[in-house]
Order: C-alpha cells, then sequence, then structure tokens
C-alpha cells in the first residue's frame, strides 16, 4: 500500500516538473523578440518537460500496469531529432537574416550553409527580398 | 565467410539496436516477434548500406556511457539556469551572442554528437559548421563572457569525445 502511495506522489511530482517546464518554454517563447533567441525556448521543453512527463508515465505503468517501456524509444527518437530540427530553424534564420550575422571565419572560410551554387544564391536572394 | 558476414550485416551495431527498438515497440516478448524483428534488422541494414558506405570507427563504450550520465546531469541544472534567466532577464539586458568553436575533432560522428550535445543542453544551439568542417558556429542565449563559454564546451565535451572516438 505504501508502495504505491509513494509512486503516486513520484508520478505527480515528475508531472508537475513537467508541466512548469513546459509552461516556462511556452513563455520563452512568448517574450523574446529575436527568432533566434526564440528557438532556445522550445529546445528546453524538448528535454526536461517531455523527459519528466515520460519518466511519469513509465513510473505510473510499471507500478499499475505491470510495465511499459516504449516511453523510452520516445524519449531517444526525441533527443536525437531535436537537435536536428532546432539546426535547421537556425539555418533559415540566418539566411533570412531574421538574427545577427554570425561572424566571419579566418582563412577565407564560410559557413556551410551559404556555401551554395550560384544558381540556388539567386534564387534564394530572389526568395527573401519577395518574403521581406 | 568473413566477405559473406560483412555483406550481410554492413553495420552489426546498426543490426542490434533495430532488433532491440523493434522488441521495445511490441512492449511485451515472444519468439514470433524477436525473429520478425531479426528479419527486418538484416533487411534494413542491407537496403541502406549504400547511403552509409563507411563503419564508424570504435568508440570507447565505458566512457560513452560516463559522457552520457554527465550530459543528463548538465542538461537537468542548465535547463533551471534558463528557466531562471526566462523568467527574470528582461529582453532588454539579454546578452544574446555567436560564437565560433575551433574544432579539433574530424570524425563526422564525433562532430554530430558535440553538436547534439551543444543543442541538447539549454542556453546554446549549434547553428552551422563550416564549409571545411573545422569550424562550428554556436548561439548562446545570455552570457557575459563568450569566450569563457566557448573554452568550457571545447574542455567539458570537446575533450572527453576525443576520447572516445579514437
Amino acid at each position: 500500500m505504501t508502495y504505491e502511495i509513494i509512486a503516486l506522489y513520484a508520478v505527480s511530482f515528475c508531472l508537475i516538473v513537467g508541466a512548469i517546464f513546459t509552461l516556462v518554454g511556452a513563455i520563452g517563447l512568448l517574450k523574446f523578440n529575436d527568432s533566434m533567441t526564440r528557438l532556445h525556448a522550445p529546445t528546453k521543453v524538448g528535454t526536461v518537460g517531455v523527459g519528466a512527463l515520460l519518466l511519469a508515465s513509465i513510473i505510473y505503468n510499471g507500478v499499475f500496469n505491470g510495465g511499459a517501456i516504449q516511453e523510452l524509444l520516445i524519449m531517444g527518437f526525441l533527443f536525437v531529432t531535436a537537435p536536428i530540427s532546432a539546426h535547421f530553424i537556425a539555418k533559415v534564420n540566418m539566411h533570412r537574416g531574421a538574427c545577427d550575422t554570425p561572424p566571419e571565419l579566418p582563412e577565407g572560410e564560410e559557413w556551410a550553409t551559404f556555401d551554395l551554387p550560384a544558381g540556388d544564391n539567386a534564387l534564394l536572394e530572389e526568395n527573401t527580398t519577395s518574403a521581406n | 565467410m568473413a566477405r559473406f558476414f560483412h555483406w550481410l550485416f554492413p553495420h552489426p551495431l546498426l543490426t542490434v539496436l533495430l532488433v532491440c527498438v523493434w522488441i521495445i515497440l511490441q512492449n511485451e516478448f515472444s519468439a514470433g516477434m524477436a525473429v520478425f524483428g531479426l528479419i527486418l534488422a538484416i533487411i534494413i541494414p542491407r537496403i541502406t548500406a549504400a547511403f552509409w558506405p563507411e563503419r564508424p570507427g570504435g568508440v570507447h563504450a565505458g566512457k560513452m556511457i560516463s559522457y552520457g550520465v554527465m550530459v543528463l546531469w548538465d542538461i537537468m541544472v542548465a535547463n533551471i539556469q534558463v528557466a531562471w534567466i526566462v523568467l527574470t532577464v528582461p529582453n532588454s539586458k539579454l546578452k544574446p551572442a555567436w560564437i565560433t568553436i575551433p574544432l579539433d575533432l574530424r570524425q563526422p560522428e564525433a562532430i554530430t554528437v558535440l553538436a547534439g550535445t551543444i543543442t541538447l543542453t539549454p542556453g546554446t544551439v549549434s547553428a552551422d559548421l563550416s564549409e571545411s568542417g573545422h569550424y562550428l558556429l554556436v548561439h548562446i542565449l545570455h552570457t557575459d563572457d563568450p569566450e569563457g563559454e566557448r573554452d568550457a564546451i571545447k574542455t567539458r565535451y570537446e575533450a572527453r569525445l576525443k576520447e572516445i572516438f579514437k
């Protein structure tokens, strides 16, 4: 009996922690006024917020429903894919000039996202000027 | 024989991983599921082998685990710091910064893990790689000392990854 009560408290604790971090992520998304700083908020939610909610699910299912570990897969896939989507959103921001210009590189190198075939560059300029 | 084995299992670790993922997806273990998972785990790496011709080099598994635990801990700590920044620092006082990290790592897998780690630890997002792959562009949410942050990433993560990917 006490075992189940402890589990219930643990589940509630994880749910509250997850909810708080998700809320903070949402506040950050609304509050910041630059698309690059705004990108920081959802990557936070993706880690601790969702992680805590999934932990709650694991504990609940482990104690009351005879175990479920699919949540581990969700967490694994999330941790692998979240940086990739953030990476691409950052690149889009750099192309649209929605943030400060990134620092110059030494030795005549260039950031890979600006290293395009000439035809693509013309297309990109056309698109960004018409979008602005 | 060794050649046939290499043809059938281009990525042995991927095969093992796929079997595990399949069994976890089913959520209950049965022999039929394990066999079907094994069939999938042989077919999928075989089909995708053309996209991934080289086997990644050896990794130091023990150090990889301790690195994972350290990163998880860092994610927790840094999340609380960022939550604090979001709630207390007004927009006008926020000091975002770009930093350029010169990389000593050369293996693509190692750089991928480093970039992923940087994005997962809150407050930093890895944004781009230079053409040659020798520099990493990182965006920081709020910092007074960009050089210090750069050195911290280099000593805390990159040095360890260099030991993991020999």
